[in-house]
């Protein structure tokens, strides 16, 4: 049998309050199966009714096959074990003797004896929750989250087949909560051991369990994989708080994020005519006095971050590094630059041939910084023809400041506008791929950086229909032009 | 005990001691022939002194520590539930109305006792299911205090509308283990062996009580039904010794505690610990008592509050100290 717990039709109600309608779900043995919902939505009631702890009043909970009435309050903890959210401390009691309890429900007899199999569990299960060294010491005089590890650990010498855990990581640091839930997680692998357990960290329970079901007021909001689960309207709904669903960087699940009510910091007018803009042989210092949401390819801050400053830093043509991050982070740490609040660049080229565009129209203000070297230029189209990289030097950094909130969408199109008005300019300028004789496309060691205020307009798109993308390819291809023929004039360059 | 049997009005030597029980229960003749008088002391009066001293001792801490342990209350002790209240009125009545009933004759008091005892904790227990089904240990504690101030009220009014008994009354409310006899002894002994065993049973459904009623459930222990099984076998514990020595205070609230203090709350040892020092105590309490103003005695609870209480104070002390 592939079941391990049915739940039908399952209604609860204290007095006149009713605090459970009709829920039904399943569970697989081997499975984690979270449970989510804001509190008072019924959910340490639904652990308290499959734990026995309450009485059924409506409803069906069979466990492995078996009505859980008929269990006795023996039979049911050799099969179940639960993990409460909080614990009376009992004074005095040893971790050894406190893990020893979990033995009751296997031990038989008016005066049972100890058996060899009662300590091999109990030693197990002590040692799997890291806590052998310190077996003999009084729990009292445990942190809070040491004390839960021996809780868990009760649970588990009593050898269940289902552990149902209510808030599990209370009380546990970062670290503990992680430990924990892996090794969780491992069992219910190796083991076959199915967790129920409710959850209220969204993250957690969208990292770990197999399945989740959202209780709202009693009701199932729904049943599913944590991907189809964790989604913006339905938390927003039962959470009754604006969330925002994000990608996990690692792992194939979502995360949320919360966003707080506080007022919006008052919108600064005009924060692109408050841009300082340092110029100097060294470096382009864009300054902003707030921090900008931006998309970049960047050497430091790469992918999406807030910054506010955007620095492209001039190196010379034989600048090489194997670790290229590490040493510009020690470049902008040396001249005082917070490395979390900064997007970094690099470029051989001259900056003082870097081409600055100012565009404020009706609704849409952006400002554009472009340098430009085409010394490795390249046709991406024909790109595959090349045996190596050029080491000449050359690089377009684009840098796009908005005045304006972006979705996640408009950011990328705006990088897309901006990389086809940067093509346009090269293909305008007749820059050709050295190698292939085509027109060139870009370099190799192209950047660009979308900055976004977050303030004022909201853009859903930056395609090229939309003002926003307009203005971007009108102002990438202003400026990259400019540079690029500067930067030509200084090389002495003819071809033009 | 021998020091109990030894010590009194008349000193009697260990080796004596030791040749009677030899003599009496052996067979084995004394190598010197030891006074009648003697034997008739040490075997019908200070033995059964002892050996109903020791009883009482073992039954109330027991039942204190079964008590402190179930309703989770460091204040908890045998008197807790009423039934030595209970206990108390049976006796009071029977001294207040002279009653003698027939056959059992001077085990009227203490038989009276018991039955007032028991038909105590069954009130107490049926009002408390009344109340609240799940038998919550607040429910039980608070029940308890009422049906004890209750009697309290009872025995008050007995004594005050009482004359020529007050002394009687008096001295029995404050407890004794004199002049009892073996008979005392015997009708203790099977209270006592079975509430004893009863609680002896469950010690490890008493750790898991420590830890909370939802806790013992979930690790499997069939709550209501074990609740029931060690309030009734306490009770047994406290009904039979109130009813054969009267209200002995400070045994059952104190000696578990120091018990506890020295090798921890673990109630497989912590029961049977009880039992013996309880027990002990109680002997050297009634030596005491017989002794320090001798031939007068003291009530023996007087003693019990005048060593324990100093003496729990220093163990807790001596705790606190050493945790800091």
């Amino acid at each position: 049998m592939r079941t391990m717990l049915e739940v039908h039709d399952l209604s609860y109600r204290y007095d006149e309050k009713t605090v459970l309608h009709d829920v039904t779900f399943t569970v697989e043995k081997g499975e984690f199966f979270g449970i989510l919902g804001p509190n008072g939505s019924g959910k340490t009631t639904l652990l308290k009714l499959l734990s026995k702890e309450l009485a059924m009043q409506k409803g069906m909970i069979t466990l492995n096959g078996t009505p859980l009435v008929s269990f006795s309050q023996k039979e049911l903890a050799q099969l179940v074990a639960v993990l409460p959210q909080n614990v009376e401390t009992s004074f005095g009691y040893t971790v050894k003797e406190t893990v020893e309890l979990g033995r009751y429900a296997h031990q038989r007899g008016l005066f049972p004896k100890w058996t060899d199999d009662d300590e091999r569990a109990v030693i197990e299960a002590v040692e799997r929750v890291g806590l052998h060294a310190k077996q003999q010491q009084g729990i009292d005089r445990l942190s809070g989250g040491e004390r839960q590890r021996v809780y868990l650990a009760r649970a588990l010498a009593q050898q269940p087949s289902l552990l149902l855990l209510d808030e599990p990581t209370n009380h546990m640091d970062m670290a503990q909560q992680m430990n924990l839930l892996d090794q969780l997680k491992q069992w219910t692998n190796e083991k076959r051991l199915t967790v129920v357990a409710i959850f209220h960290d969204i993250n957690l329970a969208s990292l770990y369990c197999d399945r989740l079901l959202l209780l709202h007021e009693g009701r199932v909001v729904c049943i599913g994989e944590p991907s189809d689960i964790i989604e913006e309207s339905a938390l927003k709904h039962v959470f009754d708080a604006a969330v925002r669903r994000q990608a996990h960087p690692v792992v194939p699940t979502p995360l949320v994020t919360f966003l707080p009510k506080i007022e919006p910091i008052k919108k600064e007018r005009d924060v692109l005519d408050s841009l300082k803009v340092t110029k100097s042989q060294e470096q382009i210092v864009v300054a902003a006095s707030k921090p900008f949401k931006t998309l970049s390819s960047a050497v430091v801050g790469a992918g999406f971050q807030w910054a506010t400053h955007f620095v492209n830093r001039h190196v010379p043509n034989d600048y090489c590094c194997d670790d290229a991050e590490e040493e510009m982070k020690q470049y902008l740490k040396a001249r005082s630059f917070n490395v979390h609040r900064t997007v970094g660049m690099m470029t051989a080229v001259c900056l003082e041939d870097a081409a600055y565009v100012y565009r404020k129209e009706a609704d849409v203000a952006l400002y554009t910084v472009v340098t430009a070297g085409v010394g490795n230029a390249v046709d991406a189209a024909k790109a595959w023809e090349h045996e190596s990289v050029a080491q000449t030097i050359g690089t377009i950094n684009i840098i796009i400041l908005i005045d304006g909130q972006l979705t996640d969408a408009a950011f990328v199109q705006a990088m897309m506008t901006a990389t086809e008005a940067k093509a346009k300019a090269l293909y305008d300028e007749h820059v050709l791929d050295p190698n292939t004789n085509t027109i060139a496309t870009g370099t190799s060691t192209d950047c660009v950086a979308i900055a976004a205020s977050q303030q004022g307009a909201v853009f859903d798109y930056a395609g090229t229909a939309t003002p926003l993308g307009k203005a971007i390819g009108r102002s990438v291809y202003k400026a990259t032009v400019e540079a690029l023929r500067k930067y030509r004039k200084r090389r002495g360059d003819v071809e033009c | 005990m021998l020091l109990g049997i030894s010590i009194g009005s008349l000193s009697i030597p260990f080796s004596t001691i030791i040749d009677i029980f030899l003599s009496q229960w052996f067979g084995v003749s004394a190598p010197h022939p030891i006074p009648d008088n003697l034997v008739q002391i040490v075997m019908a009066i200070r033995l059964p002194r002892v050996v109903l001293a020791f009883f009482v001792g073992a039954s109330l801490s027991l039942a204190g520590a079964a008590f402190q342990g179930l309703l989770k209350n460091p204040l908890a002790d045998p008197y807790t539930l009423g039934v030595s209240s209970g206990a108390s009125v049976g006796a009071v009545i029977v001294l207040f109305f002279h009653w003698q009933l027939p056959w059992i004759g001077t085990f009227t008091l203490p038989l009276v006792s018991i039955a007032f005892g028991l038909i105590t904790l069954f009130l107490v227990l049926f009002f408390a299911r009344a109340v609240d089904r799940r038998l919550s240990v607040e429910t039980i504690i608070l029940t308890g205090i009422i049906f004890s101030a209750f009697f309290s009220a009872l025995i008050s009014l007995m004594i005050a509308l009482t004359g020529e008994e007050l002394r009687q009354i008096i001295g029995w409310l404050m407890g004794s283990v004199a002049m009892r006899g073996w008979n005392y002894t015997l009708m203790i002994a099977p209270f006592f062996a079975v509430g004893g065993l009863l609680l002896l049973m469950n010690s490890r459904e008493l750790n898991a009580f420590a830890f909370g009623e939802a806790i013992a459930a979930h690790i499997g222990v069939d709550v209501a039904k074990r609740k029931l099984i060690i309030l009734t076998g306490a009770s047994l514990l406290t009904g039979a010794a109130v009813a054969v020595s009267g209200a002995i205070g400070f045994v059952g609230l104190v000696v578990p505690h120091m018990i506890r203090l020295v090798i921890g709350p673990n109630h497989r040892l912590l029961l049977p610990l009880s039992l013996l020092y309880g027990g002990a105590f109680l002997v050297l309490a009634d030596l005491a008592a017989r002794t320090i103003i001798s031939p007068r005695e003291l009530p023996i609870g007087v003693i019990t509050s005048l060593i324990g209480a100093p003496l729990f104070a220093y163990l807790f002390l001596k705790r606190t100290k050493r945790k800091t």
